[in-house]
Parts: C-alpha cells; sequence; structure tokens
C-alpha cells in the first residue's frame, strides 16, 4: 500500500443525476473527480503509488448503471455490469457470445467479480479484453453527463494511448451492441502471458458475415498491438466478397502483418505479437469456416 | 466514515477512511488477521474473502463498498469451533505454508455454494486467482473435490426418508445423488474455451 | 487415545499421512504470520535502495518540506558493530556507506508509526550518485569489463577431475558439444519477507520474522550490533514459504528492523511489499553451462568435460556452495570414467543471487540432461536407451570419486515412470498424431503437437562434503512441564512439514502418538543449533538427531521406572512423576558423521553426499504451433526418497516441487531495465496458476538409507531438478526444435518454429 489511501475523498450521491452532476460541477474546478466502479484498475495503480492525490467518485452503488437488456437496436449493457455478469448473461450468451467468452477470460473469478465492462472501457488500456469485441461488434457507448447523453461510436471513441474523446466531466453510460447480422460468426481468442489471471499478449475478435457462400462484412480488431484496441481495414478487406478459404485467410493475415505495428513491452515482442496476431486472422477464418 | 456492515454474520458497525482497503480494514480495524496480503495488486487471491456471497480480492476493494454488506472470511468458516468439511479437507496437504489458505478456502468456498460437485477443471478455473507456490495446486484439487463430497454425503444422510434409495446407490457405487446431479449440472457460467457460435 | 503395547517396537505413525499439525492453526486463520503480529509502541519501517546498478553515492538530500521529526533514520554511521552480513565472506555492507555495487541496494533505513506518513517520508529522500559503469552479465563479468569483484571477477573457482579425458574422448564415436542456459527465478513465496525487532530493557536485541535459519540471522546480528550470542535472540514466526529465498535474505532484512529498533527504542515491524521483495532479494543463479562429451557407438559414455559459470551477483553470499552442489551434480546420473568439470561464479553489478531450492544442482543437471538427449540423437539412440546404459548402478564411482555404496535407484525411478506414463508407446502415438498436424495447413484451424519428454536426476542428500561435520548440528529433545516430549530444534516449519515429521519420528521411537509431542517453535534462546533449514537436511540430518535423542530418553524413562508406559497417559504420568522426582529430562544430540565417508575439500575428491536420491521425470507437452505456448499436460514423476515418512506431505513437496520447475522452464522470466528489475509485479512476473498446472502422477520409491532416519534421504529439493529437461525433450519431440536455453517463453519458440517455416517456403 503506498498511497495514503485513509486522505483520499469520495464523494457518493444516491442517484444517477445527482452523479453526473457532481462529476460536471467539480470537472470544471481545480479537483474533477474521478469516477469510481469495481475498483479493480483504482486499486491497482493506487497500490503501486502510482497516482495523484485526487477525489473519486463512487458509482458501485447505482443501480441505475446495471442491467442488460432487450432494445428494439440491440442489446443494451450498462456501465456497471460486471464480466461475472456477462460471462454468464443468457442474452449476452445467445446474441454476442464472443463477448461472453472474452468476460470468461478476464483475470480470474476474484477479478471478474468486481470488474465492469465500463471501467475496461474507460481504463483504455490496449489490452482490455472486451474492448476488441465491442469493437468487432460495432457497439455504441453512451456517454452522459448532467446535461445531456450523447452517443459515440466505438470506433471513434479512442483518442490515443489511454486517452479518449470522454470529457472528465461525462460518465459512460451504457453501451449499446447492436444486433448481430444474420449468418455473422463471431470469435475471441486471448493469447496472455498464462491460461488465467492473465494479460493479452494478443488478442483478437471478429465477426465474420457470410450470405450465399461470399464474405459480406467482416472486422477484425485487434488488442495489445497498438496504443489503443484497433481495427484492420486492410485485411477485413482482403476478406470482402471472398468464399472462406485459407487462401483468403492467409491474404488477411498477411495484409494484417503489414498494417499492424506492435512493440517490444514487458509482457512480450514485437515480432511475436506480429506473428501471433497473423495466425489468430487465420484461426479466426477457419472458425467462421466451420 | 461509519461502516456498517456484517462480518461473519455479526453486525458491525467500523470508523475507517472510505478509500481504505477492505483488507485494512479487516486485518487493522477489525484485527482479523486471517485473511493475508500476497502482492496488494489483485493477482495472488491471499487476500480473497467473500462480499455478499462472491470472492472479492480484498486488496482491491475500498471500506465504502463494504457498506450495507455481508463479508465473510477465513475466520468466519468455522461454525462453533468445529471446522467446515472444507477446513477439515485441508488439513491433509491442502495447506503447506498456509499463506494462501485462508483465500483458496474462500475461493473454493464460493465455488461449492454454486456447484456441489465440481468438475477437476471446474475446481482449478475457480481458483485460478488464487496463487499457491507450495502444493502444485494438485492436493488443493483434491480437498475441494473430496469436500465436495463429504458435503454431500452429509446431505444425502439428512434426508434419509424420501431418497433413500439414491444414498444407497450412493454407497454402492460412489454414484451423486440425482438432486446433486442436477445442481452440477447448474452452471452459472458458461465455461471458457467454448467456441463462439453463430448468431 | 488407543495405542498399541509399547513391547512391539515397530512404526505405527511413521510411513502413515496423519493430519498435519500445523494445518488446523492455518485454515481457520489463526496462524500468526509476522505481519499479523502488533506489539504496543510499533513503528514501520522502510528501505531507501539505489536506483542504479553501480556507482557512488554524492550526497543525500531530505525534503526539508517534510517533516521529519518523527521519523528515524538510520544511515551505516547507525552500526555498532561491523557493517557487514556476516555469511561465507563478510563483502556485503547492511548499508552501502559510498560505492553501490547492485540496484536497490539498501543505503537508508527510516521508520514512522503511521505507514502511509514513512511513504511519504521515502519520497522525501533524493539519493545523488555519480554513476559507474555497470557489469550486468556473465559474459562481460568474465571479460571484466570492469573489475567488480577482487582481481577477475571471479568469487569462486572449482575444479573436478577424474580420469584421463584425452583418452576418453580417444575413444568416442561421436563427440558432442553444447551450451546451455538458464536464467534467474523469483522464489515467490506468497509471503513477502518480513521481521519485527525491537529491544530489551537489558539491552539484548529480539528479532522474530519469517525465516528458515534462525541461527545464520543470528550470527549476522552479532556481527553487526558488536553483540554477545546471549543478547540476540531470534525467533521464528509462521513462515508463509521459503524455498531458499527465506535463508540468507533474513539477515538483511533482520539487521535493518534491528538498527531502526536500537535507533528508535521501539519495536520496529519491517516488511517488504511484493515490488520491493522481488527487486531487492535473492533469485536463483543463472547459469551458462557447456558440455563437450564422447559417448562409443554403442552409447557408452566415455568423456565429459563440462564447464559451468554461475552468475553470482554483486557480492558472494553463498554462491560458493550454491557452485559447489552445481557442479558436484553437472555429469548428472551417469558413470563416466573421465571427467573434467571447472566452474565459475562471477561477479556482476545485479542484486545477489542466493539459495534456492535444489541450490545450483537443477541448473547443471538441466544441461546435463539435454546434453544426454542430444548425444543420444547424434547416435540415432533413443533418449532411454542412451539412460539405461550408463546410469549410475551399485558400486559406481562419481567424478569425485565416491563409490555408490547402497540406495542407488536411478534405474528403478526410470523403469518405474517409464511404465507408469507408457512413454515408449505413447511417444509413438504422438509421432503419429503430430506427423498428421503438422501436415494441416496453417488457415484449417488451431495446430497443436504433443511429446514427450523424460528426465532422470540424482540429488546429494544434506549438505556436501564435510558441511554437516563443521556445522556439528544439535537438536535436543526434553519434557515439557506437561510432561509432553519436546523437540527443540533451529529447524523451521516452511509449509514442508517439519513439526508434524518430527512429532512422528519422535512419538515413534518413544512409543507414544505424534500428537503428544510438541515441536518447539524456533528460538534461539531455546533451541540448540541444529543448523539451518535447507539442502533437504532436516528429516534426514534434524529428524536423525531426533529420533536417537528418543531412543535415548526412552531408555533414561525406562531406567527410572522399568515397567514403562503403554499410552500417552500412562507416559505422561511417569514424565511428570520423573519431572518432580529427579528434575528435568533433557537429552542432546550431536551429529556424528556415519563411518566410512571421507572429503577432501582441497582436492574436491571423496564421498560428496552420503547418498544420492533419484528420480525420473516424464512429461507430456502440448505445443500450440500458432502462438508458441508450450503447455505441460501430464507428468508422471518417480521419486527416491529413502523412506518417506508421511507419503502425503513427500508427495506435496514433490507437487509444489515440480510446479515449481514447470514455471522456471517456461513461464518464469526476470526481465532487466537499465540494470534493475522490471518485472516486479506479480501480473508480469508470472508463475503457474491452478490452470497453468497439469494433473501429476506421484510415485514414491523408497530405497532406504542406512545414515537416515528410518532410511529417509530428504525430499524437498529433488523434484526441482528433473522437470526443466524433461519439458525440454518433450518439447523437442513435439515440434522438432531444441531449446537449450530456458524458460522457454513461446516468444523464442515460435521464433524458431517460423524460421524453421520460413526456411522450408
Ligand atoms: C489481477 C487483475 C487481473 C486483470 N485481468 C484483466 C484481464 O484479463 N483483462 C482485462 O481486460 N482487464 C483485466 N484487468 C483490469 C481490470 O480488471 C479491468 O480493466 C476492469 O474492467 C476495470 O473495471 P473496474 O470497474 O474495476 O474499474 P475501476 O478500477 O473502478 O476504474 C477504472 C477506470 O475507469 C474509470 N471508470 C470506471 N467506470 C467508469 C464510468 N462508468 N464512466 C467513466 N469512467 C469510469 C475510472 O475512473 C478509472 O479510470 C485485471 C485487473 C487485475 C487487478
Ligand atoms: S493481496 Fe490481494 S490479490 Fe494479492
Ligand atoms: S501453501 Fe504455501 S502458498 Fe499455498
Amino acid at each position: 500500500m503506498r498511497a495514503a489511501l485513509s486522505r483520499l475523498r469520495v464523494v457518493r450521491e444516491p442517484n444517477l443525476a445527482m452523479t453526473a452532476r457532481a462529476l460536471e460541477e467539480s470537472a470544471e474546478g481545480p479537483r474533477p473527480l474521478v469516477p469510481m466502479a469495481g475498483g479493480t484498475d483504482l486499486f491497482v495503480y493506487l497500490n503501486a503509488g502510482a497516482l495523484p492525490e485526487q477525489d473519486y467518485l463512487d458509482l458501485w452503488h447505482l443501480d441505475e448503471l446495471r442491467g442488460v437488456i432487450d432494445t428494439p437496436g440491440g442489446v443494451r449493457i450498462h456501465a456497471l455490469e460486471t464480466f461475472a455478469n456477462l460471462r454468464r448473461d443468457p442474452l449476452v450468451k445467445r446474441r454476442y457470445p464472443a463477448l461472453a467468452e472474452a468476460s470468461s477470460w478476464v483475470g480470474a473469478r476474484q477479478i471478474q467479480n468486481r470488474a465492469t465492462i465500463a471501467g475496461n472501457i474507460a481504463n483504455g488500456s490496449p489490452a482490455g479484453d472486451s474492448l476488441p469485441v465491442l469493437l468487432a461488434l460495432d457497439a455504441r457507448i453512451r456517454l452522459v453527463r448532467f446535461s445531456a447523453p450523447r452517443d459515440v461510436g466505438f470506433d471513434t471513441f479512442y483518442t490515443g494511448y489511454r486517452t479518449s474523446v470522454r470529457h472528465p466531466s461525462e460518465l459512460i453510460h451504457s453501451i449499446l451492441l447492436p444486433w448481430p447480422l444474420p449468418g455473422t460468426r463471431q470469435y475471441f481468442r486471448k493469447v496472455g502471458t498464462r491460461l488465467a489471471q492473465a494479460i493479452s499478449k494478443v488478442v483478437i475478435a471478429t465477426t465474420i458475415t457470410v450470405q450465399k457462400g461470399r464474405v459480406t462484412r467482416a472486422r477484425i480488431a485487434l488488442g495489445s498491438v497498438a496504443a489503443t484496441v484497433v481495427r484492420v481495414p486492410s485485411a477485413e478487406d482482403a476478406l470482402l466478397g471472398e468464399k472462406l478459404t485459407p487462401a483468403a485467410a492467409s491474404e488477411a493475415a498477411r495484409r494484417l502483418r503489414e498494417s499492424i505495428h506492435p512493440i517490444d513491452d514487458i509482457r512480450s515482442t514485437a515480432a511475436h505479437r506480429l506473428r501471433v496476431a497473423g495466425r489468430l486472422v487465420e484461426l479466426a477464418v477457419a472458425d467462421a469456416l466451420r | 466514515m461509519k461502516i456498517r456492515c456484517r462480518v461473519n454474520g455479526v453486525s458491525r458497525e467500523v470508523e475507517t477512511p472510505p478509500m481504505v482497503r477492505l483488507l485494512d480494514m479487516l486485518r487493522e480495524t477489525l484485527r482479523l488477521t486471517g485473511t493475508k496480503e500476497g502482492c496488494g495488486e489483485g493477482e495472488c487471491g491471499a487476500c480473497t474473502v467473500l462480499l455478499n456471497g462472491q470472492p472479492v480480492n480484498s486488496c482491491l476493494v475500498p471500506a465504502c463498498h463494504a457498506e450495507g454488506a455481508s463479508i465473510v472470511t477465513v475466520e468466519g468458516l468455522s461454525k462453533r469451533g468445529k471446522l467446515s468439511p472444507l477446513q477439515e479437507a485441508f488439513l491433509h496437504g491442502g495447506a503447506q505454508c498456509g499463506i494462501c489458505t485462508p483465500g483458496m478456502l474462500m475461493a473454493a468456498q464460493a465455488l461449492l455454494q454454486e456447484n456441489g460437485a465440481p468438475k477437476e477443471a471446474v475446481i482449478r478455473e475457480a481458483l485460478a486467482g488464487n496463487l499457491c507456490r507450495c502444493t502444485g495446486y494438485v492436493k488443493i484439487v483434491e480437498a475441494v473435490r473430496e469436500a465436495a463430497k463429504v458435503t454431500r454425503a452429509a446431505a444425502a444422510a439428512k434426508k434419509p426418508a424420501r431418497k433413500k434409495k439414491a444414498a444407497g446407490k450412493e454407497k454402492a457405487g460412489g454414484k451423486q445423488k440425482p438432486a446433486m446431479k442436477k445442481a452440477a449440472r447448474k452452471k452459472p457460467a458458461t465455461s471458457r474455451g467454448k467456441r463462439a457460435r453463430r448468431a | 487415545m488407543v495405542t498399541r503395547s509399547p513391547a512391539v517396537n515397530r512404526p505405527r505413525s511413521i510411513g502413515r499421512s496423519v493430519p498435519k499439525k500445523d494445518a488446523a492453526a492455518k485454515v481457520t486463520g489463526a496462524a500468526l504470520y509476522v505481519d499479523d503480529l502488533s506489539p504496543e509502541g510499533l513503528l514501520h519501517g522502510a528501505t531507501v535502495r539505489s536506483e542504479i546498478p553501480a556507482g557512488r553515492i554524492t550526497r543525500i538530500e531530505f525534503d526539508s518540506a517534510f517533516d521529519w521529526s518523527q521519523v528515524t533514520i538510520v544511515d551505516h554511521r547507525d552500526i555498532p558493530g561491523n557493517n557487514c552480513i556476516a555469511l561465507i565472506e563478510y563483502d556485503q555492507p547492511a548499508l552501502v556507506e559510498n560505492e553501490i555495487r547492485h540496484a536497490d541496494e539498501p543505503i537508508l533505513l527510516l521508520a514512522h508509526p503511521d505507514r502511509e506518513k514513512l511513504q511519504q517520508a521515502l519520497r522525501a529522500v533524493k539519493v545523488h550518485c555519480e554513476p559507474l559503469e555497470a557489469v550486468l552479465t556473465m559474459e562481460r563479468s568474465i571479460a571484466c569489463a570492469r573489475l567488480v569483484h577482487a582481481t577477475d571477477n571471479v568469487q569462486k573457482r572449482f575444479l573436478i577431475q577424474r580420469g584421463d579425458l584425452e583418452a576418453g574422448f580417444a575413444r568416442a564415436h561421436k563427440i558432442v558439444e553444447r551450451e546451455y542456459r538458464v536464467g534467474h527465478q523469483e522464489h515467490l513465496y506468497i509471503e513477502n519477507n518480513g521481521v519485527i525487532a525491537r529491544m530489551e530493557a537489558d539491552g539484548s536485541l529480539v528479532v522474530e520474522g519469517s525465516l528458515q535459519c534462525p541461527y545464520y540471522v543470528h550470527k549476522a546480528l552479532m556481527h553487526l550490533m558488536g553483540l554477545p550470542a546471549e543478547k540476540v535472540r531470534v525467533v521464528q514466526t509462521v513462515t508463509g514459504g521459503g524455498f531458499g529465498g527465506k535463508e540468507e535474505y533474513p539477515s538483511m532484512i533482520s539487521a535493518h528492523a534491528a538498527l531502526l529498533a536500537r535507533k528508535s527504542g521501539r519495536p520496529v515491524k519491517l516488511i517488504y511489499d511484493r515490488m520491493e521483495d522481488i527487486a531487492a532479494t535473492t533469485k536463483r543463479h543463472p547459469a551458462i553451462v557447456r558440455h563437450r562429451s564422447g559417448v562409443t557407438e554403442e552409447g557408452e559414455l566415455v568423456a565429459q568435460d563440462i564447464d559451468v559459470i554461475m552468475d553470482g551477483g554483486a557480492y558472494v553470499t553463498l554462491s560458493p556452495v550454491v557452485l559447489s552442489r552445481g557442479i558436484l551434480h553437472a555429469g548428472g546420473p551417469y558413470r563416466c570414467p573421465n571427467v573434467r568439470i571447472t566452474g565459475r561464479a562471477v561477479a556482476t553489478n545485479t542484486p545477489p543471487n542466493g539459495a534456492f531450492r535444489g541450490f545450483g544442482a537443477p541448473q547443471t543437471l538441466f544441461a546435463a540432461e539435454l546434453h544426454m538427449d542430444h548425444l543420444a540423437e547424434s547416435l540415432g539412440m533413443d533418449p532411454l536407451e542412451i539412460r539405461r546404459r550408463n546410469l549410475y548402478r551399485l558400486g559406481d564411482v562419481t567424478p569425485t570419486g565416491q563409490v555408490l555404496r547402497e540406495s542407488v535407484s536411478a534405474s528403478e525411478c526410470l523403469e518405474k515412470a517409464v511404465k507408469v506414463s507408457g512413454y515408449v508407446k505413447r511417444r509413438k502415438a504422438l509421432d503419429a498424431a503430430n506427423r498428421k498436424a503438422l501436415a494441416r495447413p496453417a488457415g484449417k484451424g488451431p495446430r497443436k503437437v504433443r511429446g514427450i519428454g523424460l528426465s532422470l536426476v540424482h540429488h546429494g542428500a544434506g549438505f556436501t562434503g564435510s558441511g554437516e561435520v563443521k556445522l556439528a548440528s544439535i537438536a535436543s529433545l526434553d519434557l515439557s512441564p506437561e510432561g509432553r516430549p519436546r523437540a527443540l530444534a533451529a529447524s523451521t516449519e516452511i509449509g514442508q512439514g517439519t513439526v508434524t515429521i518430527f512429532s512422528q519420528m519422535i512419538g515413534d521411537a518413544l512409543q507414544v502418538s505424534h500428537d503428544l509431542v510438541e515441536v518447539a517453535q524456533p528460538d534461539t534462546l531455546r533451541v540448540p543449533n541444529s543448523g539451518p533449514t535447507v539442502a533437504s537436511r532436516t528429516c534426514m540430518v534434524v529428524g536423525g538427531l531426533l529420533s536417537q535423542a528418543a531412543a535415548d530418553m526412552r531408555a533414561r524413562l525406562l531406567e527410572f521406572d522399568p515397567r514403562g508406559w503403554s499410552d500417552d497417559r500412562s507416559f505422561r504420568k511417569l514424565a511428570l512423576r520423573h519431572l518432580k522426582e529427579r528434575g528435568a529430562l533433557r537429552i542432546d544430540r550431536q551429529y556424528q558423521p556415519p563411518s566410512g565417508i571421507e572429503w577432501n575439500d582441497d582436492t574436491y575428491t571423496g564421498d560428496a553426499y552420503g547418498v544420492f536420491a533419484w528420480a525420473c521425470n516424464v512429461i507430456e507437452v502440448e505445443v500450440d504451433l500458432d502462438t508458441g505456448d508450450a503447455r505441460p499436460v501430464e507428468v508422471v514423476t518417480a521419486n527416491d526418497v529413502g523412506k518417506a515418512i508421511h507419503p502425503r506431505l513427500a508427495e506435496g513437496q514433490i507437487e509444489g516441487g515440480v510446479s515449481q520447475a514447470l514455471g522456471w522452464a517456461i513461464l518464469e522470466e526476470l526481465r532487466w531495465k537499465d540494470g534493475r528489475v522490471w518485472n516486479q509485479q506479480l501480473t508480469n512476473y508470472i508463475i503457474p496458476t491452478s490452470m497453468d498446472c497439469p494433473p501429476m502422477k506421484v510415485i514414491v520409491v523408497e530405497n532406504p538409507y542406512s545414515g537416515g532416519p528410518f532410511g529417509a534421504k530428504g525430499v524437498g529439493e529433488l523434484p526441482m531438478d528433473g522437470p526443466a529437461p524433461a519439458v525440454v525433450a518433450a518439447v523437442r519431440h513435439a515440434t522438432g526444435q531444441w531449446m537449450d536455453e530456458i524458460p522457454i517463453s513461446p516468444e523464442r519458440l515460435l521464433e524458431k518454429l517460423a524460421r524453421l517455416e520460413e526456411a522450408l517456403t
């Protein structure tokens, strides 16, 4: 324990509206409040003494920010849904199996019970396991502030390494996942440092839609290969209009290797990431073939 | 801040700063030192407690999230000095140096509460957030399986009238009670690695 | 309690898996580890460390904005005795005076009643340094890039020679030369290092903490504090894992806590957090081992020329002893008439490497076993067959000239593991399956291959050569005021079962139940120096002394009252009567070397160990060709431990050791950045979880040793020796790739596989 935790202040408002207002008001002042959900990222930073002294805004008690609901446009997942819930939610399992799968690979049980999807998004680590899935599923993020909500496409959410279009006065309210198109196969694979309680070296999520034997739409999203989670349009294009064949897969993999530029870091090497990312694309295509 | 919660079944009012870790609140304020710290980064699971029935790493939980909650620590596992079946099972090699044991027990307890007859792979996944450097996990997995078996047997013994046939069967062939089988089937979470299906 | 008649002197507890005695307190949370203690008036301590690997301190700056009034500050000038941690050599300072020789070296100590303020104080100190060129690798050390130790950077050298190397090579049909490398390994006990120190009113010092060797700490504190033996008291608290990592390092942290306690006049608790523990404490020695050896056409080993280099780190600490055990095992468990083994421990500007389960043997056995596989391959022979032809049998002679007189089970372990695992059949079956998997093109779904590998190892039981004689350990048995037999020994329970095993041995010898026996908490005020808890010697050596003491006690009590006792109750009655009528009864037993054992430290010849333990590991590995991940899927491990006093505990040691070795082989790698440990957290120093560990089949072989109690030879370290080379052999079988360096990280393996594929296409 390296941070002076006993000196930290927590603001806790009775409902979402007041919470949003508190956040918005503080954002203009000298000490903007920092939202706190499950705390699984925040407390790691605090324990390592890596955060400046700041005040927190508790969200954990806000049941308005919980729930997975069926809407005409898709499924809305609220900010505080934990990965433990998402891996067993019947709706998620049925319609977004890749998200259920990704959720089951986050940390281990203890982490899944506390880690929230909005926390994963807001933390913005390029290794966040749910992020490629959200990208591949064309998720839209609902941001709220007291004055007004707005929706942004997840593909435009991040602006750089751990930075996003979210203003400090905004909360992530929910995520809308559009209904998957008929004939879409979802794929998720995490290659981590070990089989559980692992951070991804490379993580991939794809959705490939095949109609009349040809690919009509493809999303290939990867984590841990760039400063943010990324989609690889050139590789997606390689599949469009094609039949799913090993040749198409290896062409997609080739283009992918040309367009991403991962780095060496504490968990893996650029060369390894590049190789594995290519293989994962091939595996995703092979999976869609089945 | 004043926090009201139930700790091991007893209502408590704890005066603590809100962002202090639940781990420190338990160990320092309440002097419940059974819960251990191995890393302070959520990796080792030595600090695992049950928060409203779910295992969490208490090194990552602010004290203010304990407000209104029920917390169970290793000290709360035995009843009136009698070890729980899980604790009993850990006496035979599941605990070596013992530093991971409290957390391991809590994670295992949570598993057994939702699954009365877990398979080896399920046990291994449920305990994957609890690092042990002494045992290679072999005797730990065995202990969890053993505790599940003992608990099932005890449950079977409690309801002899209606389930007589099943209990007899269990004796003969070591098979599970049908009721338990159902519980085992009702897996709360998708198991990992199941292929994502076409939607 | 039902007990059997004492007339029949048959073991009733030995060989049975009674409940582990310390476990009840551990499963309820009642067991108190050092961080669970909070004496009145406690201060928390912290260490200011160097941020660079080599340099000179120019100035230490204390932020004047910070309130220092409540902070106790200690530097080297506060040391009343010698500024060194007394071990083999007295070269390591407790606190840097001027020259920094490794990163995270202790410079200053701080204490404060409030942990949070203490953290702020740490941040308010700035150590200014003038950096020196850092020697960070063994290669740079040998090249004497800069001198960091003596005149050649060599901390210790050894030479073992036997036969005529040239003549041996002349007979060889094939000569194979190769280099093997192993990296650092962190112990990663789940309880970090920690102690509490306090000064008593009479000027004596008390240190209690998480440690393996109370008398090492005792000795170090006497030198540092300038106190006589009776004024230093070291007590072991319940210890959350050691594996060697709490062998010598606790002397350092105890020294620091003691200095702070002395200066502040208050008890001081010094507990490392995980990052500090990984960054600053000891690791397994990395090693480079070169083999050149010759075999005849029939696969007979005729010459071995082996060079071992270990990275000792910045100070000598235990490196000479680690190196010694390393070279003594460097040839592997094989007969060879012509051998030369050279060894060097070299100094670098990295934190000193130290004791770690296996103590140098896993490093050299890794190389020896892989080299056997290479030799087999050069002859087109099966790895199993070459081992069968060369393994030690009764009467064979080791490189030091030791004749193996008893308890030689290389063959038995090998054959048992091979049989239970179905190695031969499985190897063939996997060959076929792999051909199919490899034929599958990349785009057609996941590609996985499997391989099976084996290794055979030996492990010298107890201390090397004259070690035990020099140590002259004493263990005692007395009667507690309640009339129970009570073991007094400095051997610590670190999870491996010391307390249970001692109770079993004493109970059986006295013909009382193991439950009646008490084992005193290791406390240098109360227990004699039975030596350190290392080298798998606790059961064999100390347990032996206690068994003898128990036999003596039995004789003494029978002499007192020839009617004896029939159960625990009558024993206690008699014991209490003895205490009342004759006073205390205490038996001290000192180590006597078994006859016929000779060792020459100067020539490194003779009986290096009283006996060897043996093990064979057969491991099946699955390699994911898409990611390079190698995953052990099944382990069969046969270990001859002489006698398993407590079979489940022995199995537990084996299972734990194997998983630690699997971690070392596949996952665990220390990364460095600018001379500092980069991966200081559990999120980036990766040890196996329950998902990463495979199921294991443990076969306990019992080939008794005449010099061990009930035949026991010790089991703590043996399981660490064999798994790594077996994994590499399995990966070779699966993929055709030799991984002569561990860890076999997916990065390395995939790189090799990809190169191969690129070369093919
Ligand atoms: C041991 C361990 C293992 C882990 N393993 C994985 C893993 O395998 N995969 C993975 O992806 N992650 C992993 N994580 C990281 C972490 O658990 C996730 O990122 C998690 O989803 C964060 O959610 P949280 O609710 O705990 O966030 P918090 O820690 O509460 O917050 C994280 C960040 O998000 C902000 N925030 C939270 N909620 C909102 C909101 N509604 N609106 C705006 N901002 C918000 C906070 O201000 C903070 O900056 C692991 C963490 C640990 C400690
Ligand atoms: S101390 Fe909480 S997970 Fe390690
Ligand atoms: S028993 Fe020691 S860490 Fe698990």
